[in-house]
C-alpha cells in the first residue's frame, strides 16, 4: 500500500535506483484498479497495452538509453484526448468504438517523456457536468465517499490520483473541470492560463474556455506534469509562444512578492460554513507566512455563471455539430419517420438528427439547444454579444486585481463532495457548482486547487488560488508556502 | 422572455435533434429556467464595452502554406459508420 501511495517523483526516484521497474509499478496499480474496479474511474484500461509501454521504459532504462523526464510513470488519461487506436469516447454513446487516428499533443509529449498512459478516465458526456454523473458510462465515485460524486467534469481523472490509481492524471477545465474534482477528492488540480498547453486532440467543448491540464498529490508533482505539457504547438493556433519556465526546479524558490488577495466575492450566499472556515485557516497561513493581505473587490463575479452559460453553449452547439452520424461517430440504424413533421424532412436530415438524438445525453442536448437558440437570428445580440461583453468586464475585474496582488485565494467550490442524485434534476443547481472556478475560464487566467482542509465528515475542502495570465511560475510558488506549511496533500481516503 | 414548445421543436431542428413529443414539454421548461436566469445580464449596462471572445492576445495566426502528409484514406475511413472502398456512405442527399 505504501508502495502504490507514491507521488511521481518519488517513483522517479526508486525507478532511478532500480529499487523497482516501471512494469513492477503498473502491475501493482493494475492489481489496485482491478480491486477498486467499483469506483468506474477508468472508461477503458487495457493492462497489455499498458505493460507493454512500462517495459518498453525499462527496456530502455536497462540498455543506458536516455529516458524522459516521466519515464515509467503512469499517467491516467481524461477520455476526451485522443490517443492513436485507444477508445476515446469523451463520456458519450455517440464515441463508443471511436479510436482516434492520431495523438493529441499531449499524449505526444507524454509518450516522449516516457510516461505510461494508464487508462482513460471516466467523465461527464463532453465535459459537460460538475459530477460525471453525465457520463454515458455511469457515474464514478468518490474515494472518500461512495456515496458523493467526485466533481466533474474531470472526475475520473481527479479520483484516480485520490485512491491511488496512478500518480498522476490529466483532465481539463472549461468552467472548473479541473478544479473542482480536485477539490472534492482532495488532491491537486490545475488549470493553465488559456494557451499554455495545446489543445490539439482535445475534444473540443468551448474552444475559447477549454484548457488542458495536471491532477496530483502535491505540488511538485504538478509543477513536473506542466512542464511536460507547456509549450507553444504548431498545430494549435491559440497555444502561445511563451517560454516555459523550469516549474519543478524553481518550485521551492521563494515567491518574489507574496502579495494575497481575498476575494470578497468568494463568500457568499451558498458557501458551506466549513468550506468557509477552511479557506479562513488558509488567510491565517498565509499570515503567518508574512503575506499581505489584500481585501479585493472582483465585483462582476455573480455574472460570470449567466454569462459562461451563453458563452460555452454557443460554442459548444457550433463544435458538436460534428457528430452528425457522417464520417464517425454513432449512426442511427432506423431514422425512417417518427413524429409529426418529419416525413417532409430529407432522409439525410433524419439520420442526423436520429443519430445525434439516440448518441447525446439529455444534458448535451440542452447546451447544444441553448446555444443554437443563443445564436439564432435576432437573439444574437440581446444574448451572446452580451455575454461577451460581460466577459471583457470580467476581465478587467481580474486586470485591476492583479495590479494590487499577485494571486487571488477563496474556495474552489461551495460545498464539499455532494451525495450522487442530489443535483441532477435541476441543471442551474449544478451550474452553480462551478461559481467560484468559471470567471478564470471566462478570462483566461489559470486556476490552481489544493488541498486545504477535511470538514468533520471526512470530505476534502480544495483551496483555489487564481493568478495572472502565463503567471504559473509564481502561482505554483506561492502555493507552496501553503503546502508547505500544512500536511493535507499527504492525506489519503481509506480504501481497501 | 419565455420560449414555447413550438420554438423550441424549431430549435431541435436547427440543432439537428430529434425530439419526442414527450422530451418537448421537459426540455422547453428546463431551457426556460436557464434563459431567464441568464437574462440578468441585461441588468448590466456594457454600452461601448468591446466583446471579448477569448483571454489571450493571440490574433490571425497564419502559417506558411505547405503542403505535410495527412492521414491515410484508410485510416480516415476507420470509424466511418457505413463506408464502401473509397468513401462514406450516406442516404440520399436529394430525393
Amino acid at each position: 500500500m505504501s508502495q502504490v501511495a507514491d507521488t511521481a517523483l518519488t517513483l522517479l526516484e526508486r525507478l532511478k535506483t532500480g529499487e523497482t521497474t516501471a512494469e513492477e509499478v503498473a502491475s501493482r496499480l493494475l492489481a489496485r484498479a482491478e480491486t477498486l474496479r467499483a469506483l468506474n474511474v477508468f472508461v477503458h484500461l487495457d493492462g497489455d497495452r499498458v505493460l507493454e509501454q512500462a517495459r518498453a521504459i525499462d527496456a530502455r532504462r536497462k540498455a543506458g538509453q536516455p529516458v524522459g523526464p516521466l519515464a515509467g510513470v503512469p499517467v491516467a488519461i481524461k477520455d476526451l484526448l485522443c490517443v492513436e487506436g485507444e477508445p476515446t469516447t469523451c463520456g458519450s454513446k455517440m464515441l463508443a468504438g471511436f479510436r482516434p487516428p492520431y495523438d493529441a499533443t499531449v499524449i505526444s509529449r507524454l509518450k516522449a517523456a516516457g510516461a505510461v498512459l494508464f487508462g482513460k478516465c471516466n467523465m461527464d458526456e463532453f465535459a459537460m457536468g460538475s459530477s460525471t454523473e453525465n457520463s454515458a458510462y455511469g457515474p464514478t465515485l468518490n474515494p472518500w465517499d461512495q456515496e458523493r460524486v467526485p466533481g466533474g467534469s474531470s472526475g475520473g481523472s481527479a479520483a484516480a490520483v485520490a485512491a491511488d490509481l496512478s500518480p498522476l492524471s490529466l483532465g481539463s477545465d472549461t468552467g472548473g473541470s479541473i478544479r473542482q474534482p480536485a477539490a472534492v477528492c482532495g488532491v491537486v488540480g490545475l488549470k493553465p492560463t488559456y494557451g499554455r498547453v495545446s489543445r490539439y486532440g482535445l475534444i473540443a467543448f468551448a474552444s475559447s474556455l477549454d484548457q488542458i491540464g495536471p491532477f496530483a498529490h502535491d505540488l511538485r508533482d504538478t509543477a513536473l506534469l506542466l512542464g511536460v505539457i507547456s509549450g507553444k504547438d504548431p498545430k494549435d493556433a491559440t497555444s502561445v509562444d511563451a517560454p516555459v519556465p523550469d516549474y519543478l526546479a524553481t518550485l521551492d524558490q521563494p515567491p518574489a512578492r507574496l502579495r494575497v488577495g481575498v476575494v470578497r466575492e468568494f463568500s457568499g450566499e451558498g458557501l458551506d460554513p466549513e468550506v468557509g472556515a477552511a479557506i479562513e485557516e488558509a488567510v491565517r497561513v498565509y499570515q503567518r507566512a508574512g503575506a499581505t493581505i489584500v481585501d479585493i473587490s472582483l465585483p462582476h463575479t455573480r455574472y460570470g455563471v449567466p454569462a459562461y452559460y451563453l458563452v460555452a453553449p454557443a460554442e459548444c452547439s457550433s463544435n458538436l455539430a460534428r457528430y452528425d452520424g457522417t464520417t464517425y461517430g454513432h449512426r442511427a440504424t432506423d431514422f425512417s419517420p417518427k413524429y409529426p413533421g418529419e416525413e417532409n424532412l430529407p432522409p439525410l436530415l433524419r439520420m442526423m438528427m436520429a443519430s445525434r438524438s439516440e448518441g447525446f445525453g439529455a444534458e448535451v442536448k440542452r447546451r447544444i439547444m441553448l446555444g443554437t437558440f443563443a445564436l439564432s437570428a435576432g437573439y444574437a445580440d440581446q444574448y451572446y454579444n452580451k455575454a461577451l461583453q460581460v466577459r471583457r468586464r470580467i476581465r478587467e475585474d481580474f486586470d485591476a486585481a492583479f495590479e494590487k496582488v499577485d494571486v487571488l485565494i477563496g474556495p474552489t467550490s461551495p460545498t464539499p463532495a455532494f451525495k450522487l442524485g442530489e443535483r441532477t434534476a435541476n441543471p442551474l443547481a449544478m451550474y452553480l457548482s462551478d461559481i467560484y472556478t468559471i470567471t478564470a475560464n471566462l478570462a483566461g487566467i489559470p486556476g490552481l486547487s489544493i488541498p486545504c482542509g477535511l470538514t468533520k465528515a471526512g470530505l476534502p475542502i480544495g483551496l483555489q488560488l487564481l493568478a495572472p495570465a502565463f503567471a504559473e511560475q509564481s502561482l505554483l510558488q506561492i502555493a507552496r508556502v501553503f503546502e508547505n506549511a500544512t500536511d493535507w496533500h499527504t492525506r489519503r481516503p481509506s480504501l481497501s | 422572455m419565455s420560449l414555447t414548445t413550438a420554438e423550441v421543436a424549431k430549435v431541435a431542428v436547427l440543432a439537428r435533434l430529434r425530439l419526442s413529443p414527450d422530451e418537448l414539454g421537459p426540455f422547453t421548461s428546463q431551457l426556460n429556467a436557464i434563459v431567464n436566469y441568464v437574462a440578468q445580464l441585461q441588468e448590466l449596462d456594457t454600452t461601448g464595452v468591446e466583446p471579448l471572445a477569448h483571454g489571450v492576445d493571440v490574433r490571425n495566426v497564419f502559417r506558411d502554406d505547405v503542403r505535410g502528409p495527412s492521414l491515410e484514406r484508410e485510416q480516415a475511413l476507420a470509424n466511418a459508420p457505413r463506408r464502401n472502398q473509397t468513401g462514406f456512405l450516406v442516404p440520399a442527399v436529394l430525393d
